[in-house]
């Protein structure tokens, strides 16, 4: 399936990804070549096939409730672009 | 001292043949001097390295030595460690020392291993190419207007120039075995599950594989023995206890049943690169193996389901970078949708970009069922074809790439033909199989790897595999001219 | 036109764990900002979940008691948007597969009836950060504070099919939800403080119509009064567009309990595309029947069957049992009194009119009660031996409630004892009869089956001498002796 520069636009607001105009053309020619690869998934029948997210049969571990982790609020905070007083700042957030 | 294998270096320090500290600072002068050339590294970590080689020799000295006491190794730079910058091949994390350390570096302390530095990479280990990363394309070292392979192109190039005698990297689609390939080195993918994904950044979590590289696969076996085994902090690892997967290194190959695709060497495969690999198999029959014609015949839809699969986990899995805990954050930020679109249309590369697009594109409304669902199904059924398969054999093997290494920008510009290098390799990702690539001869200088599909946690006779398979001959013995 | 109101609720109640569900960081409440956020709740690179087992014990245990179907086989999956207090860019949640699948729990309503309402599903997932927005330094101007502490909490979300047609229904299903899960202990259920949060799915359609109308989601309605208001204003609202032609339109929207009406959100409005699908850090989870039954065997009397057993042995009204019931605590609460004082139905009776009245009063929780069951149980034995009245104990409650010591001790201090020494009261009623003669004289020309009302304002005048503190029954006594005695 091909796509076009408007769906890119789409998709690059839902991935919350910025493209310039300039490189949008080039982005969705691209993108477009790469869909046109995995359709070819569509030819098979796959009809009854269970899906696999997992290579392994594995079943999950559950963990004790236990409490581990200890307060590291200085050092997460010293890789943090922008905190004060032990919060994280972003531009404000409107509901 | 740079041509010995890790097994010599261990032997060597324990026999006080030569200090870590001596072998330590001799890889730290041939990085220094060699990889300008290569641009193998992001952060050489030299003070670190010879500290840790003092203390090695101090515990050697007391008796007291590890496994991997007082040897030398470069990490990929996926994998995180504490205090020292882990980009993930991404301007994103240029600036990222996380607190803590991956599961595997945890490994290679415990074992008393020297870490020399962290190794250039294909950004979030997108690319099979190591161009796609911020620090710029690693080369070949045995044509450096060629690449490297990816995305462990920069673990893969420093163990093929000598700088490091092992190193670590991540296999999602064919990331270790394809640039061990394109170098000329030995390099294990294991089976899903063996090695913790913990602190090692995720590109595709269902897919991601942590594993090893080195010159011969007994050193790639002793690497592997301090990566694999349980770890409760991470839920897919496998509750396997650790293992010594050079404990069937000698084991004979008599009776040995060796599957052939034929979908592995149809049209696309560079005949040159074909006739290395049959020679190898035709040494194989020689040790007293049968070669067994095998079909895997969903082989043709392994690429296109893993460019669902694998960029549908990527969507998510990237989306933690958002210029608000850690990593690049862009300059004055408008408000919170200007935050995130441009940390990230910043943050991120072309390629990264591109593969968090497609996998938006098949996990979206009205898609997913076609794109993802679909291609879960197809997983399947690749699956299938191995378990069928190994009815009747007891591993698989045929080339690692279509081609020994291409030159520098040759599929930059387009994904598509980028994508399909991992033709062979990408099946084993799907099915959860370790794989392994083993050097096999050459072609117009370059080196052509074979590619080894064990079953599932076969990995200590797939090592016994390739290493009968060295001791007969000598292709993972030669050295690129420019490390010699 | 007639319309009918037609609500689903979505109820969100945080486990109460010790650690989160995908780490091992504490849930404590009302840590300094981001001191209880690990690495997995932050997001950083390379780390990955790993769940916690008593996550879904508890959700196990509220399937049970909702009588739904256990997932045997759940999984997680990633619902995909970005938001500053969701800081790996997903919610870990169940859709597909979750822990606890289609069930029924019955409600009682003010009028007495009672309802069934079907649960759609009740799922696992983690709970999201704070946005703090009123930041006051230079600094951080026009900036939202981000703390991370509650992320990663353990929530069981509760979705119902769209079954109740009354605001007093939505609540009186909220507080069954709240009563289950506080008996079973898997959550404090404190709306106040966000354990447990409320989204309403309201719509309205005419009466007899099949067709749901479209419906529009209240988010976050933080107590059982907001509930009522925000799902009446609404359906108002709703009501008012349709009637003058136009259509609702589906959205999100925001109550606001100050001025008591809903808006709505227009950020959320972008239409959203969460793109689910499974985990691939987290595999399928597969409980074992004898985890499940080792969980049944061991689950506590529930609200319905407390009730019942109310009832039965202490010869409660259906209402009176429901209402002491209804929370744990309160029932914790009635049967020490009783087990005080022997007295079921003088025990409820106190509960539901002087407590439940201080409390309200009081804005008190019943574990707050200033006045102790074994405080309440003595005064009722108090009661019931004739020491003091019943209009006497009144004052002798307040005096409790002020902290003024046992009923014994109020008793004493204030000199409340019931008098019932004939001689005393003998000469009272001889005093009053003495000083009414006009009364006595009615009295004694009455119709005899008139004369043991008019009986009353003697004792009232004899009560107001012994200054409320005569025995009324001796005074009864005495006082028919004497009358009669003048016929």
């Amino acid at each position: 399936m091909s796509v076009d520069s408007s769906e890119v636009t789409k998709l690059a607001e839902l991935a919350r990804i910025a493209i310039s105009d300039e490189t949008l053309q080039d982005v969705t020619e691209r993108l477009g070549n790469v869909l046109e690869l995995v359709d070819q998934l569509q030819l098979v029948d796959t009809a009854g096939i269970a899906p696999l997210a997992h290579p392994l049969d594995e079943v999950q571990r559950l963990r004790a409730d236990d409490v581990t982790e200890q307060n590291q609020r200085e050092a997460f905070q010293n890789i943090a672009p922008q905190v004060e007083d032990g919060l994280y700042l972003v531009p404000k957030v409107i509901d | 001292m740079h041509q010995l294998t890790i097994a010599d270096m261990v032997s060597g320090l324990r026999n006080r043949e030569f200090s870590s500290v001596e072998l330590t600072q001799h890889f730290l002068k041939r990085i220094q001097a060699l990889d300008p050339q290569l641009n193998s590294f992001i952060t050489v970590t030299e003070e670190a390295a010879l500290a840790a080689a003092q203390a090695a020799d101090t515990r050697i000295a007391a008796g007291d030595a590890p496994a991997l006491c007082g040897i030398p190794v470069a990490h990929k730079d996926i994998f995180c460690t504490e205090g020292v910058r882990t980009s993930c091949g991404s301007k994103m994390l240029d600036n990222f020392a996380p607190p803590y350390n991956a599961k595997v570096i945890d490994g290679f302390n415990a074992a008393g291993s020297v870490m020399l530095g962290k190794t250039n990479m294909d950004e979030f280990a997108m690319g099979s190419s190591n161009e796609s990363s911020f620090y710029g394309p690693t080369k070949n070292p045995w044509d450096t207007n060629c690449v490297p392979g990816g995305s462990s192109g920069g673990s893969a190039a420093a163990v093929a120039a000598l700088l490091a005698p092992g190193a670590t990297a991540t296999d999602t689609g064919g990331s270790i075995r394809q640039p061990a390939s394109l170098c000329g080195i030995t390099g294990i993918k294991p089976t899903y599950g063996r090695v913790s994904r913990w602190g090692m950044i995720a590109f595709a979590s269902s897919l991601d594989q942590g594993g090893a590289m080195a010159r011969t696969a007994e050193d790639a076996a002793l690497l592997l023995n301090v990566m694999a085994g349980p770890d409760g902090r991470d839920s897919t690892c496998l509750d396997k206890p650790a293992e010594d997967f050079t404990r069937n290194l000698h084991e004979s190959l008599r009776g040995l049943r060796i599957g052939i695709p034929k979908e592995y060497f149809s049209e696309g495969l560079d005949p040159q690169t074909e006739a290395c690999v049959r020679a190898a198999l035709a040494e194989y029959e020689k040790l007293g193996a049968t070669l067994v014609e095998i079909s895997l015949p969903h082989t043709h839809l392994a690429v296109p389901a893993y460019y669902v699969i694998a960029p549908s986990e990527a969507s998510a899995n990237l989306s933690r970078f958002d210029g608000v805990r850690y990593g690049h954050r862009c300059e004055n930020p408008a408000d919170l949708r200007d935050l995130y679109m441009r940390s990230r249309g910043e943050g991120f590369g072309e390629e990264v970009q591109r593969r968090i697009l497609v996998g938006t594109y098949a996990l979206s409304a009205g898609y997913y069922d076609a794109y993802y669902n679909k291609a879960q199904q197809v997983r399947r059924l690749i699956k299938n074809d191995f378990v069928e398969a190994y009815k009747n054999v007891d591993v698989i093997m045929g080339p690692t790439a279509t081609s020994p290494a291409f030159a520098l920008g040759a599929k930059s510009k387009d994904p598509v033909a980028m994508y399909l290098e991992d033709i062979y390799t990408i099946s084993a990702n799907l099915a959860g199989l370790p794989g392994m690539s083993l050097p096999c001869g050459m072609v117009d200088g370059k080196p052509v790897g074979l590619q080894i599909i064990g079953n599932y946690l076969d990995e200590a006779r797939m090592l016994n595999i390739a290493h009968q398979f060295q001791q007969h001959t000598d292709w993972h013995t030669a050295v690129p001219g420019m490390a010699a | 036109m007639e319309w009918e109101i037609v609500i689903g609720l979505e109820i969100h109640v945080q486990l109460a764990t010790k650690s989160k569900i995908f780490s091992g960081a504490s849930t404590a409440f009302g840590a300094p900002a981001n001191t209880q956020a690990c690495a997995i709740d932050l997001a950083m690179p390379g780390t990955l979940p790993t769940p916690n087992l008593e996550a879904f014990r508890s959700a196990v245990k509220f399937g049970l008691a909702m009588n739904a179907e256990i997932g045997k086989r759940s999984v997680f999956e990633r619902k995909n948007y970005f938001y500053p207090d969701l800081p790996k860019g997903y919610q870990t949640t169940q859709l597909e597969a979750p822990i606890v699948g289609a069930g029924t729990v019955e409600i009682s309503l003010p009028d007495g009836s009672t309802k069934s309402v079907r649960l759609h599903h009740a799922h696992l997932e983690e709970d999201a950060g704070k946005s703090l927005h009123d930041l006051f330094s230079s600094k951080s101007h026009g900036m939202s504070g981000i703390d991370l502490n509650r992320a990663g909490t353990p929530l069981i979300e509760i979705v119902t099919e769209p079954d109740m047609r009354s605001a007093a229904e939505a609540v009186a299903y909220l507080k069954k939800i709240h009563s289950i899960v506080t008996y079973l202990g898997i959550s404090d259920g404190d709306m106040s403080q966000g354990s447990m949060r409320c989204d309403a799915n309201v719509s309205v359609r005419l009466k007899g119509e099949e067709k749901l109308g479209t419906r529009a989601e209240i988010k976050n309605i933080n107590s059982f009064r907001f509930v009522e208001r925000a799902i009446k204003v609404e359906a108002e609202r709703q009501i008012d567009i349709l009637e003058d032609g136009g259509k609702v339109a589906q959205e999100t929207r925001l109550y606001d309990s100050d001025k008591n009406e809903t808006r709505s959100m227009r950020s959320k409005e972008v239409a959203n595309d969460y793109r689910y699908f499974p985990c691939p850090d987290l595999l399928p989870v597969v409980l074992e029947d004898s985890f499940i039954e080792e969980i049944r065997k061991n689950l506590p009397e529930l609200p319905d069957a407390k009730r019942e057993r109310f009832e039965k042995d202490y010869g409660l009204s259906r209402y009176d049992a429901e209402l002491l019931t209804q929370e744990r605590a309160s029932a914790d609460y009635y049967e020490a009194v009783v087990k005080g004082c022997n007295e079921p139905k003088l025990a409820a009776n106190w509960m539901t009119g002087e407590l439940a009245a201080l409390l309200n009063r009081e804005e008190l929780s019943i574990e707050q009660s200033p006045v102790s069951p074994g405080h309440l149980a003595g005064l009722i034995q108090r009661i019931q031996d004739g020491t003091i009245s019943g209009k006497i104990a009144k004052q002798v409650f307040e005096a409790m409630a002020k902290g003024e010591g046992d009923a014994d001790a109020v008793i004493e201090a204030k000199g409340l004892k019931q008098v019932s020494d004939t001689g005393a009261i003998e000469k009272m009623v001889d005093d009053v009869i003495a000083a009414s003669a006009a009364q006595v004289e009615n009295y004694r020309s009455a119709d005899p089956d008139k004369r043991p009302k008019m009986m009353g304002f003697f004792v009232g005048q004899i009560m107001k001498a012994s200054k409320g503190q005569a025995n009324p029954k001796v005074i009864n006594e005495i006082l028919k002796k004497k009358l009669d005695a003048l016929l």
